[in-house]
């Protein structure tokens, strides 16, 4: 009899914790359409190789960098762990999550996330946290970014979070229910349209132009993390028009470069050399840049890692160019050519 | 911490966990602790009051009943040495000892609770009669109000009234009497606690019952339900239409109303709800606070059926003593030789009355709003007495007005009542109360808010959507309770059906209900008495 009653409670368990998982598949958003860059952090667990060069930063990198181009041009085996509005701390925990599964050679950082000191917004949050596979370093992730708003059980329990998406769902929330397609090219977030900067507005003037105590922290962890597993550390500012990229803070990075002896390339400055051209390659006015710009940008960024950082050119490894030739496919596609 | 919140939930798993895991002896310790932590959530000074009002409470019943004690063992040891016109005496000296124990006893609690939640009520009004004479106004003191005190302070007192009553032994375990303060459910909106009625079980050595637990969390899931799903749902609603009398009048302020009315049952009987189940999982018998209050035909069944230990507080510890008091027979005598026995033997109660709800009111809130109600209350209650010969006429003339459709009218008429009373809870100010109440009628609008009933204002077509479903359920589950407990009825029926139902019930809190990102966190409206 009693045996009888804890079986059915153990089964009435797990009915429970099915639904409650259903429940949770279903209400979480699926970033398949429309604001697909939610799902650029989960989708790096689907890789199938180890890469040479991994970048880590916000948008300024996953989309304006192309690894198609590296592969294409240099054989340079790359992929971006890119997000919207990817906080230095999420950067670095990112860093510590990619290192569990790899050991790249090449870490390219993009430094505009230095301008922020404190958490953000809980949206971008998500759209970065909640695709990370469960480790410390998404334990590290939610405690670093979380908003007063936010608790860290609703990273746990995301339902807690999405429930009142029930009157939100959308066809894409049943399609997408337990698979999900891919949205981007090794992290590449692809864009053909194009639009040129329109009146740009003047730069905002800011009180303090000193990056924080707490964003410089995060940055010698990255430069440690780097050191300490014979990782090179790459800075790199993107030829963003906006946000505006200050003087004052090209200078607090060229002295942290120097200071650490660490590459740093400001794309903005060198523009003329790869041909960018605003009018052209950019699809948001010179926020980001499109797959043209993104082209011209790897193809000159592809060169100085391989030439000077000596990344190899697996070209000639038939597993690697069996999985890129399938990339390679893919991006032409979504590029259409 | 709120009743609501994720960390509640888990420090009441935990809590749970080592009440059971832990020896028996160690329950008092383990719940005490978790009163502590629990109550320091909500600022640690605060917990310097509770402590306060347990020690007074808890020393002074143990003085009294020694002195009771010490007095009949005297008499007893030299009964045959006493005359009978000595021990009348000495019967009157110790009774004028125990009394004056007792009143330093209250004195004290209510001392406290009066500094804390009074002061600046009385400044606030000293302040408007120095204005009329152009004196020099006093600063408020503004102390926060600690979490609970009015209940805390009430259940201390009921307990030293009753130790003085010799109704109820003095407890002489100062950690088990501070359990009886502090049991942690109960500290946020009571209900208020008789120490009799609740001993037994909050000492409970029993062993882990799953029925008991079971039991508690099905009711455990139907607060939250009422509080999420329901209350916190309305709040916007009732919020938009009372913090903007000038937009929403007329027709609107009854809309307000009827939002309120709802939103309020399901907050306080959600939390209660929730009280009542955290004690039950952990074997601990509380008091219901509520017997389906809206099926109330009169006021006066409403309120015995509504705050149910509030109510029968205030009857026993100020009604009856107020009314048997010896100033009071003797304002009876002479209210009856100069006003006729008619009128006379009214006074008394009239009186007993207007203080007890005077009382009612204040203990709700210290502004003149909640006097006011209390009053308004009063007046209604004895209005409907009064007439109440009247009615028991007409019952025998007309025999419609025993029949169902009657009994519906006299529902929703007392519901009428009681949602008008709280419009001075809304509004919060006595005179906008009552322009509003009288704009019902003089202002019109009904039509232009009937025909925006789908934009309801401050609620959003999901939030009327989810808060009507939910209202309806809770209907149909207390006419279902008519005559046995809702729950009771479900153990009858199968295990899966019984699962598939509480699931459900899950499930529509986790997803309906009104939490997280993008809302409020409501404390409950009790929380602030």
């Amino acid at each position: 009899m009693k045996k009888n009653r804890i079986f059915k409670i153990f089964i009435a368990f797990l009915i429970a914790l099915a639904g409650l998982y259903l429940a949770q598949r279903l209400l979480m958003p699926k970033y398949m359409h429309g604001v697909t860059d939610g799902a650029l952090t989960a989708e790096y667990y689907g890789e199938r190789m180890d890469h040479d060069v991994l970048f880590i930063g916000d948008c300024e990198l996953y989309e304006n960098i192309s690894p198609i181009t590296l592969w294409r041009e240099y054989g340079i085996n790359s992929y971006i762990r890119g997000s919207a509005q990817q906080l230095i701390w999420q950067s670095y925990y990112l860093l510590e999550d990619s290192l569990r599964y790899e050991k790249p050679g090449v870490l390219v950082f993009n430094v505009l996330s230095l301008q922020y000191d404190k958490p953000q917004k809980e949206a971008y949050n998500r759209m970065t946290i909640d695709g990370m596979k469960w480790s410390s370093a998404k334990a590290g992730a939610i405690r670093a970014s979380m908003t007063e708003e936010e608790s860290f059980i609703s990273y746990v329990f995301p339902l807690l979070r999405y429930h009142s998406r029930w009157n939100e769902l959308e066809e894409d929330d049943f399609t997408y229910l337990f698979k999900r397609d891919k949205v981007s090219h090794s992290g590449y977030y692809l864009r053909t349209e194009v639009r040129a900067p329109e009146n740009l507005p003047d730069p905002r003037i800011l009180g303090d132009y000193s990056f924080g105590d707490n964003a410089w922290k995060y940055m010698d962890m990255i430069r440690e993390k780097c050191e300490e597993e014979g990782i090179t550390l790459i800075l790199v500012k993107a030829p963003s028009l906006r946000p505006y990229w200050y003087d004052e803070w090209e200078e607090q990075v060229e002295e942290y470069a120097a200071k650490y002896d660490l590459p740093y390339y400001n794309f903005l400055e060198t523009a003329d050399e790869y041909g960018l051209d605003m009018n052209t390659d950019t699809y948001d006015g010179g926020l980001h840049l499109n797959v043209y710009g993104a082209e011209k940008l790897s193809s000159y960024f592809g060169k100085i890692l391989s030439e000077k950082y000596a990344v190899p050119d697996r070209r000639g490894d038939a597993d690697c160019a069996a999985v890129w030739e399938e990339k390679c496919r893919r991006y032409d596609e979504a590029k259409g050519t | 911490m709120l009743f609501t919140s994720a960390a509640f939930i888990i420090f009441v798993m935990a809590v749970i966990l080592l009440y059971y895991l832990l020896p028996a002896v160690c329950r008092t310790y383990v719940l005490l602790a978790a009163g502590v932590v629990f109550y320091c959530f909500s600022g640690v000074t605060n917990l310097l009051y509770l402590a306060a009002a347990a020690a007074v409470t808890f020393i002074f019943a143990i003085l009294i009943e020694n002195r009771r004690e010490a007095s009949s063992a005297y008499m007893k040891e030299h009964k045959a040495e006493l005359s009978a016109e000595a021990r009348k005496s000495l019967k009157k000296k110790n009774a004028g000892k125990l009394k004056r124990l007792l009143l330093i006893g209250l004195l004290l609690d209510l001392g406290m609770l009066a500094v804390v939640k009074y002061t600046d009520f009385v400044i606030y009004n000293v302040n408007g009669a120095l204005r009329l004479f152009g004196g020099t106004e006093l600063s408020f003191l503004n102390i926060a109000l600690p979490m609970g005190i009015s209940f805390y302070v009430f259940q201390s007192l009921s307990y030293l009234i009753d130790v003085y009553r010799g109704k109820t032994k003095a407890q002489r375990d100062p950690f088990k009497y501070a359990l009886f303060v502090s049991f942690f459910p109960q500290l946020v909106q009571g209900p208020i606690s008789r120490y009799d009625d609740m001993a037994e079980s909050l000492y409970n050595r029993d062993p882990f019952s799953s029925d008991k637990f079971f039991r508690g969390f099905e009711c455990f899931i139907y607060g939250f339900f009422k509080k999420l799903v329901i209350a916190d749902r309305l709040l916007g609603g009732v919020k938009e239409i009372t913090a903007n009398p000038e937009n929403y009048t007329g027709g609107w302020v009854f809309l307000g109303m009827v939002l309120y009315a709802a939103e309020l049952y399901c907050d306080f009987t959600g939390g209660i709800d929730i009280t009542i189940s955290i004690a039950e999982m952990l074997g601990i018998k509380l008091k219901e606070n509520f017997d389906r209050p809206y099926f109330s035909k009169s006021l006066k069944e409403f309120w015995n059926r509504w705050h149910i230990t509030m109510g029968t507080w205030f009857t026993d510890y100020i009604f009856y003593p107020v009314s048997v008091s010896p100033w009071m027979l003797k304002l009876s005598r002479w209210s009856r030789k100069h006003l006729g026995d008619t009128v006379g033997k009214r006074v008394p109660v009239y009186v007993s009355c207007i203080l007890v709800w005077a009382a009612t009111g204040i203990w709700h809130g210290a502004s003149w709003n909640f006097v006011v109600w209390g009053l308004l209350n009063c007046v209604v209650l004895l209005v409907s007495q009064e007439l109440d010969p009247l009615y028991t006429a007409a019952y025998k003339k007309l025999p419609f007005l025993k029949s169902r459709p009657w009994d519906v009218v006299k529902i929703i008429r007392t519901m009428f009542i009681v949602a008008s009373l709280r419009i001075l809870d809304c509004y919060r100010d006595v005179p906008l109360s009552f322009r509003m109440f009288f704009g019902m009628f003089t202002k019109g609008r009904w039509g232009e808010m009937l025909k925006g009933w789908s934009t309801l204002p401050g609620l959003t077509v999901a939030d009327a959507v989810v808060a009507g479903c939910g209202i309806v359920l809770v209907f149909v589950v207390s006419l279902l309770g008519r005559h046995e407990d809702v729950r009771d009825r479900l153990k009858k029926r199968h295990f899966a059906l019984r699962f598939a139902l509480y699931y459900l019930l899950f499930m529509a809190v986790i997803i309906f209900g009104a939490y997280g990102i993008g809302y409020d966190q409501a404390q409950f409206i009790y929380n602030q008495f």
